[in-house]
């Protein structure tokens, strides 16, 4: 089962009759494991990882520490809640160290996320301060490097 | 001029170079050539790894070592083969950082052969024993590893091959080119044969640490043979670190003590950046053999799934990363089947003629491949083999 996962993490274009193979399944078995992991939402999207900035120039990324106090009964489940609802907001942590929530937003301009955190992250209930951090370049995410590696010439062809 | 033929070691002269070459000249120029060819993993070396080698650099650490290799290093070796393979080697006396598992083999034969003597090569195989045999002055026998067997050595085939000259077995398991493993009765049966004779074995155990399904077992730990194995073995497989030129011999003390002669002759010292690389890799890289293992396993199913599911007989090749599937039913040839497939659908595959005779009617395709190539080659052989 963790196989399965494990394989579609590395590339979500694996068909079934390939993890079938690869895992020594049958392929119902390994369909039926698939519709139950989606069922059940452990695995949550099958999407691609884009390098935006190939693409087109006008587009940032800001990871935004965001502090705040927690509510009564509802913890800090309530207000990242409101954060996340947002269309905005790429990904929301909750974290451990000196700030509370971790949020990451893409837009097309720094004034556009500027826009974004002033004028609706920080006026939520509950937050107490925010402070943006604009990533100035990705090199890796979710294990892939961004730069196109560079492959070894001449290699020995046989051995 | 020099009549160069004349001026040549007859010996030198007589080794046949390999003729796979061709193939691969044929491939380079093709736009979307796929090759299954090459033997060696498709991984970069593990990060901390090159770290390492990187930093002892940084230290200036770029003068030889010890001729038997860095003693931490050795101790790392013997500890590494203890915690895997239950064997124990003195790392003062027993063990050699050698330039690759082929030095190894160099010298462990060179240490042992006198002319005339023979040693026994089961084939397919790996190409480098028979000439290095004949370079040392003795006569390879080669004893024919058969499909029904799944290209095990069985004590039956070498007690047939065994003379008054047999001087050397060697033991190439996981075996490339076939997939091949040696199980632990296997081994008992080959040691019950020799017991009673002073036959050396060279074991090269380079692709020990891929097995699937079960642990590799080392000859030298069957009763008896210990003390008359010399075991070969090396970073460049279960490390992904081929070019790096890292292996190391274990045996007898009076045998790795000649061997050590020739090592220090004819190379000095094994790469001392390497050997900084290997410390590190083998203190380190237990979780990088299994990640790897896992990431080869993955793929050998998948392809010997493909081949089956496209009709070709196909034993499952328990250990290294090679399939080793029959191409008798298309009524070609190994070498004809090879170049056909490379010229029509731009697929590099290795002919079984290539590891010695008993390879005749097989390919050797290697799975330390991306998964898309490994489908996509499957897709081409189901296209190929439609047309024939």
């Amino acid at each position: 089962m963790e196989d399965v996962l494990r394989l579609l993490e590395k590339d979500a274009r694996f068909t079934p009759q390939q993890l079938a193979a690869m895992t020594g399944d049958s392929v119902a078995a390994v369909e039926e494991m698939l519709r139950k992991f989606e069922e059940e939402n452990v695995i949550l999207g099958y999407t691609a990882l884009v390098d935006w900035d190939k693409v087109d120039t006008d587009f940032v990324t800001a990871l935004i520490e965001v502090k705040i106090a927690p509510q009564r009964g509802a913890g800090f489940d309530r207000i990242a809640e409101r954060i996340y609802q947002f269309e905005e907001v790429e990904s929301l942590y909750l974290m451990s160290g000196a700030f509370d929530l971790a949020v990451i937003i893409s837009g097309r301009s720094i004034k556009e996320v500027s826009e974004f955190v002033f004028g609706r992250l920080a006026p939520i209930d509950g937050v107490t301060s925010t402070a943006t951090h604009f990533i100035l370049k990705k090199y890796k995410d979710k294990h892939r490097v961004f730069a196109k590696q560079e492959e070894q010439q001449e290699r020995l062809l046989f051995t | 001029m020099i009549d160069y033929s004349s001026v040549l070691s007859d010996r030198v002269q007589s080794l046949v170079p390999s003729g796979i070459r061709k193939f691969f000249d044929l491939l380079e120029g093709m736009k979307d050539g796929i090759s299954l060819g090459v033997g060696e993993p498709d991984f970069v070396t593990p990060w901390h790894i090159r770290d390492a080698g990187i930093y002892s650099l940084e230290k200036g650490f770029t003068k030889y070592t010890s001729n038997a290799g860095l003693s931490v290093l050795r101790g790392e070796i013997s500890n590494f083969l203890y915690r895997r393979f239950d064997l124990s080697y003195d790392p003062k006396k027993q063990i050699i950082v050698t330039v690759g598992g082929s030095e190894g083999i160099d010298i462990g034969v060179r240490a042992l052969i006198n002319p005339g003597d023979e040693v026994i090569v089961p084939v397919p195989s790996f190409v480098c024993y028979g000439p290095l045999v004949t370079m040392a002055g003795g006569v390879p026998v080669y004893i024919k590893t058969k499909r029904e067997n799944e290209f095990r050595l069985t004590a039956e085939e070498l007690r047939a091959a065994i003379t008054p000259r047999t001087k050397m077995l060697v033991l190439p398991f996981p075996n490339n080119p076939t997939g091949a493993i040696m199980e632990r009765s296997d081994l008992e049966a080959i040691a019950e044969v020799l017991e009673r004779t002073d036959i050396m074995v060279l074991s090269d155990e380079i692709y020990a640490e891929l097995t699937y399904g079960q642990r590799h077992v080392s000859i030298a730990n069957i009763p008896g043979m210990y003390e008359r194995t010399i075991l070969v073995n090396g970073f460049s497989k279960s490390h992904a670190m081929t070019g790096w030129r890292m292996g190391y011999v274990c045996g007898p003390q009076p045998v790795i003590k000649q061997m050590l002669k020739l090592h220090q002759y004819g190379i000095m010292s094994a790469p001392t950046t390497s050997q900084y690389a290997a410390i590190e890799a083998i203190r380190e890289g237990d979780g990088d053999i299994e990640m790897m293992r896992q990431e080869y396993d993955y793929r050998r199913r998948l392809l010997v799934e493909g081949l089956r599911n496209l009709g070709l007989d196909c034993f499952e090749p328990k250990g290294a990363f090679y399939v080793f599937p029959s191409i008798k039913s298309t009524g070609m040839g190994s070498d004809e089947f090879c170049e056909k497939f490379l010229l029509e659908d731009r697929v590099a595959v290795i002919p079984g003629t290539a590891f010695g005779e008993g390879g005749e009617g097989f390919v050797r395709m290697c799975y330390a491949s991306s998964v898309e190539n490994i489908s996509e080659a499957l897709k081409r052989l189901a296209s190929f083999l439609d047309k024939i």
